[in-house]
C-alpha cells in the first residue's frame, strides 16, 4: 500500500503530527459519557474532536503528496487506509499520546503536557513556507490555544484543590515526566526539515510548564526531567505495549471489512 | 387557592407559557420534574449505548460525525437539567434519583448496540422517534421546556438524517453491508416502537400531562405518526421492518401494525432488560470516579473567592 512508501522526511514528519493527535484523540474520546461532571465531559469531547480534525487534515495532506507519484487511480490513497491500515511500527505519534488515560488528573496531565508542546511548535509553524502546513498550523493554533488554557487551569485547580486531587496530580506528572524528553529529542525527519528550532522550542516549553505548575503549587523540576534521555522511541515507530491494543480496537472495522464505503 | 388555579389553567387554555416564578399546582410541578428529568437522564445514558462505538468507527468522518453527535446528547442532558432546576430540584438530587432507581430513563438504551448498523439505526429509528415527542414538547405549557426543546429538536433532525444517511450507504454497500443494515433494523424496531410508551388506554400519566397541555398528542397517535412516516422511508433503504401484519389500511389512511411485546416492555421499564444494569453501573461509576475531581474544584474554587475577598 502506498503508506510503506512514506520515505521522505517531510511525510514522516506529517505522520508523526497526524498520528499524534489521532492517537490522543481516540485517547481522549474514551472519555465521552464518562467525564466526571457534564460540562467537562463535554469539553474533553470538543477536544478530542479537535485533535480528529487536526489528524484528519494532516492525513489528506498526505494522501495527496502520495497520490502525485501514483500512475493509476486505483492506487490512490486517502486518510481512511493511513489511519486504518497501517501497523503500529509505521506510526509515529509521541509515546506519551498512546499512554493510558488513568484518572482524571492522569489525562489531563498528558493534554497538558501534549497542548503546550503543539501550542509553541504550531506558533513556529505559522511561518513555514508550505501553504498547506501553514494553514494547518494557523487553524489549530486558535483550537490548541483553548486546549492549552483549559488543561493548565485544570493542572492548578487540582494541584491547589483538595489534599488527594494535589496527590493525584503530582502523581500523573511524575508517571508521565519519562516521556516528556521525548518531544525535544528529534527524529532524523525533524532534523532534515529543520522547520523548527528545537532548543527554542524547549525553552519556550520549559517556561510555559514550569510556570503553570509553579501557580499549581507543584514545584517539580521539569527541565531536570526533560534533559535526561529517557523513553523515547515514538517519533520512530517502537511504542509502548499499548499502541496494539489502541489500534486493535480503532482499526477493527477497516480490517473486518476490506474495501467498503462506509 | 382557588383563584391561581383558575390563574393557571387559564393561562394553559389561552396558551400563555408557565414560567418558573408563576404560581403553579404541586402536581404539575411534580410532574414536570418526573418528565424533564426523565428526559435528560435518557439523555445521558443514551450517551453509552453509542459512546460504545466511538473508538470503533469505521471511518475518520464518521468517527467525527459520533463524536459530535454523542457530545450533543449532552449538551441536551444540560438544557434539560437546567430547565428542570427551574422548578426548584437541583442536579445533584436528580442525578442521585436516577442512581437509586427512583427515576426512570428511556428503555431504548437498555439494549445493547451490536454492529456498527447500529449507529445508524438508532439514529434513523430512536432519534426519529424521539423527535416526534419532542416537537410536540417545543409546544409545552412550561416555557423553560419549551425552549429548551426548540433547540434540541434542531439537533435532533440533524442526527435523525446522518443515522439514515449512514444506513443508506450500508443500503448500497455488500451483501455484508446489507445483512448489517437489516438486522440492526429489526433489533431495534420494536424497541423503538415502545419509546411512545404504553396504549394510551394503560398509561397513568397521559389524562392529565394532556390536559395541563404538557403533552399535545397521545401515546397511540405518535406511534401511528412513526409507523407510517418510517414505513415509507424504508422503502428508500430497500430493506424491511420485521411486522408481518405492517400493511396499509385505505380507509383508516394509516398503516396497520401487529401487536407490541408488552411483556418485554414492561420487563425492560422494571430493570430486567439486556443492559439495565450494566447502564446504570456505568453512570454511577463515572459519578463515583468523578466524586474528587468535583471536590477539588469546589474547594478551589472557595480558596480562590476567600483570596479575592481578602484583596479586596
Amino acid at each position: 500500500m502506498p503508506a510503506t512508501k512514506n520515505t521522505t522526511p517531510l511525510i514522516k514528519w506529517l505522520f508523526y503530527m497526524a498520528d499524534s493527535n489521532l492517537i490522543l484523540s481516540q485517547r481522549n474520546s474514551e472519555w465521552c459519557g464518562h467525564g466526571p461532571v457534564l460540562e467537562q465531559d463535554i469539553a474533553l469531547t470538543n477536544m478530542a474532536l479537535d485533535q480528529l480534525g487536526q489528524a484528519r487534515a494532516y492525513y489528506q495532506y498526505i494522501a495527496h503528496l502520495l497520490n502525485q507519484d501514483v500512475q493509476s487511480p486505483e492506487q490512490y490513497t486517502n486518510e481512511d487506509e493511513l489511519a486504518f491500515l497501517r501497523d503500529n511500527r509505521a506510526f509515529h505519534n509521541l509515546l506519551l499520546c498512546e499512554l493510558p488515560n488513568g484518572d482524571w488528573a492522569q489525562t489531563i496531565a498528558k493534554l497538558f503536557f501534549f497542548s503546550h508542546y503543539q501550542y509553541q511548535l504550531l506558533n513556529m509553524l505559522t511561518q513555514h513556507e508550505d501553504d498547506t502546513i501553514r494553514a494547518i498550523a494557523i487553524k489549530s493554533l486558535k483550537e490548541v490555544t483553548y486546549h492549552v488554557r483549559w488543561s493548565s487551569e485544570w493542572v492548578i485547580r487540582l494541584g491547589d484543590g483538595t489534599e488527594e486531587s494535589k496527590t493525584r496530580m503530582n502523581n500523573a506528572i511524575h508517571y508521565l515526566l519519562p516521556y516528556l524528553s521525548e518531544l525535544f529529542n528529534p527524529a532524523d525527519y525533524e532534523l532534515s526539515l529543520k522547520a523548527y528550532d528545537i532548543e527554542s522550542l524547549k525553552e519556550k516549553y520549559i517556561a510555559a510548564i514550569e510556570d503553570v505548575l509553579e501557580k499549581a503549587e507543584l514545584p517539580i523540576p521539569v527541565s531536570f526531567h526533560i534533559n535526561l534521555i529517557q523513553q523515547k522511541g515514538g517519533k520512530q515507530g517502537l511504542h509502548t505495549e499499548h499502541i496494539g491494543f489502541i489500534l486493535a480496537e480503532m482499526q477493527y472495522m477497516q480490517r473486518t471489512y476490506p474495501n467498503m464505503e462506509w | 387557592m382557588m383563584q391561581h388555579e383558575q390563574l393557571f389553567q387559564s393561562k394553559i387554555d389561552q396558551e400563555v407559557k408557565i414560567e418558573p416564578l408563576d404560581w403553579m399546582p404541586d402536581a404539575y410541578r411534580k410532574n414536570l420534574v418526573r418528565q424533564i428529568s426523565q428526559h435528560a437522564h435518557s439523555e445521558i445514558v443514551g450517551m453509552l449505548p453509542e459512546g460504545n462505538w466511538i473508538t470503533r468507527a469505521p471511518s475518520l468522518k464518521r468517527k467525527a460525525i459520533l463524536l459530535a453527535k454523542v457530545q450533543d446528547e449532552a449538551g441536551h442532558g444540560l438544557y434539560l437539567y437546567s430547565a428542570a432546576e427551574t422548578l426548584g430540584t437541583s442536579r445533584d438530587q436528580m442525578i442521585e434519583d436516577l442512581h437509586s432507581g427512583k427515576a426512570k430513563y428511556s428503555s431504548i438504551f437498555n439494549y445493547p448496540t451490536l454492529t456498527w448498523a447500529d449507529m445508524g439505526a438508532i439514529g434513523w429509528l430512536v432519534d426519529g422517534a424521539a423527535i416526534l415527542n419532542q416537537v410536540m414538547l417545543c409546544r409545552t405549557s412550561y416555557g423553560p421546556y419549551a425552549r429548551a426543546m426548540v433547540r434540541i429538536c434542531k439537533e435532533e433532525s440533524f442526527h435523525q438524517r446522518q443515522g439514515f444517511e449512514s444506513l443508506l450507504v450500508l443500503s448500497k454497500g455488500t451483501e455484508t453491508q446489507k445483512q448489517m443494515c437489516q438486522d440492526a433494523i429489526n433489533r431495534w424496531w420494536w424497541p423503538s416502537l415502545m419509546m411512545f410508551g404504553p396504549k394510551d388506554a394503560d398509561s397513568t400519566h397521559s389524562d392529565q400531562s394532556m390536559k395541563w397541555k404538557i403533552k399535545r398528542k397521545s401515546n397511540d397517535e405518535l406511534r401511528q405518526q412513526f409507523i407510517d412516516m418510517i414505513a415509507g422511508q424504508v422503502k428508500l433503504l430497500g430493506m424491511t421492518l420485521p411486522d408481518p401484519d405492517l400493511k396499509w389500511n385505505e380507509e383508516r389512511k394509516h398503516y396497520d401494525f401487529g401487536e407490541i411485546d408488552w411483556e418485554e416492555f414492561w420487563a425492560v421499564v422494571k430493570g430486567n432488560g439486556p443492559c439495565n444494569k450494566e447502564r446504570l453501573a456505568a453512570r454511577k461509576k463515572a459519578w463515583d470516579d468523578g466524586a474528587w475531581v468535583r471536590e477539588a474544584a469546589k474547594v478551589y474554587a472557595e480558596k480562590q473567592s476567600k483570596k479575592i475577598l481578602k484583596s479586596a
